[in-house]
């Protein structure tokens, strides 16, 4: 799994790098999260303009996240998802968990 | 890919994810391809992925893993109007039955993958066949 992290305007924000997550890489993701959450680093946007496949173990490694940080008070959010990836995202009502922003710039206004 | 090419692919993987790519990259390429596939192919072609890719996956969490040999073997048979996947696994299989569809209201981080086999395709059964356990997916070309 390639992700990056990056803080901007005090969120920290993970990019995503690869095509496709699934059951093959969705761990790495999953224990990034919680590694991030359990630094201190609750407020995550996870952006995923790179991703092209997401299947029901990478939606799974994102609501980890998503609950750890609420937990902790913090917000996962999402920005720049694909038509395709959105779609699996409402398919399964997880859009109405995640707050999914256009962009990053949209994510990081709300988010301020 | 017009409707006389009536063709299977048939791929034998070992229980590894790292394989999950390429059998969901076969399905998405068949979607693409089928030309005479009156609805959104670009939907077609990644619910095939995701749907191969689950199948597959659930072929190698219920693989047996006392052996390093086992395998899963992936067929797809594209007839004229229908789509069928055969994903054949060699582990203990489970009754597709009593797996229960995901609760919206609180989602929880499992139990998706069969939810979306059900929901993108139009039937879904999980047999025993003695020497291993077929889960045979098909979906109607429109």
């Amino acid at each position: 799994m390639n992700v990056t992290d990056e803080k901007i305007n005090g969120f920290n924000v993970l990019f995503v790098k690869d095509e496709r997550i699934d059951a093959h890489n969705s761990t790495v993701l999953k224990d990034y999260l919680l590694h991030m959450i359990e630094q201190g680093e609750v407020n995550i946007v996870v952006q995923m303009e790179q991703v092209r496949f997401v299947d029901s173990s990478g939606l799974g490694a994102l609501l980890s996240g998503f609950k750890h940080a609420e937990a902790k008070s913090g917000k996962l959010s999402l920005s720049n998802l694909q038509k395709q990836v959105l779609s699996m995202f409402e398919l399964t009502r997880l859009n109405r968990v995640f707050e999914i922003h256009r962009d990053l710039d949209e994510a990081l206004e709300i988010d301020n | 890919m017009n409707s006389s090419a009536n063709f299977q692919i048939d791929v034998v993987i070992p229980t590894q994810t790292k394989y999950l790519n390429l059998i969901g990259s076969i399905g998405e390429h068949i979607g693409k391809d089928l030309e005479d596939f009156t609805g959104d192919r670009e939907a077609l072609a990644y619910h095939l992925n995701l749907v191969l890719t689950e199948a597959t996956t659930n072929a190698i969490k219920h693989s047996n893993s006392d052996d390093p040999k086992d395998t899963v073997r992936i067929n797809i048979d594209i007839q004229e109007h229908e789509l069928i996947i055969r994903v054949y696994d060699h582990g203990q299989g489970f009754n597709l039955e009593t797996i229960p569809k995901p609760d919206f209201d609180h989602p929880k981080e499992g139990g998706m993958g069969l939810f979306f086999i059900r929901t993108l395709m139009d039937s879904v059964t999980y047999k025993n066949r003695g020497d291993c356990n077929i889960l045979e997916i098909r979906k109607v070309l429109l």
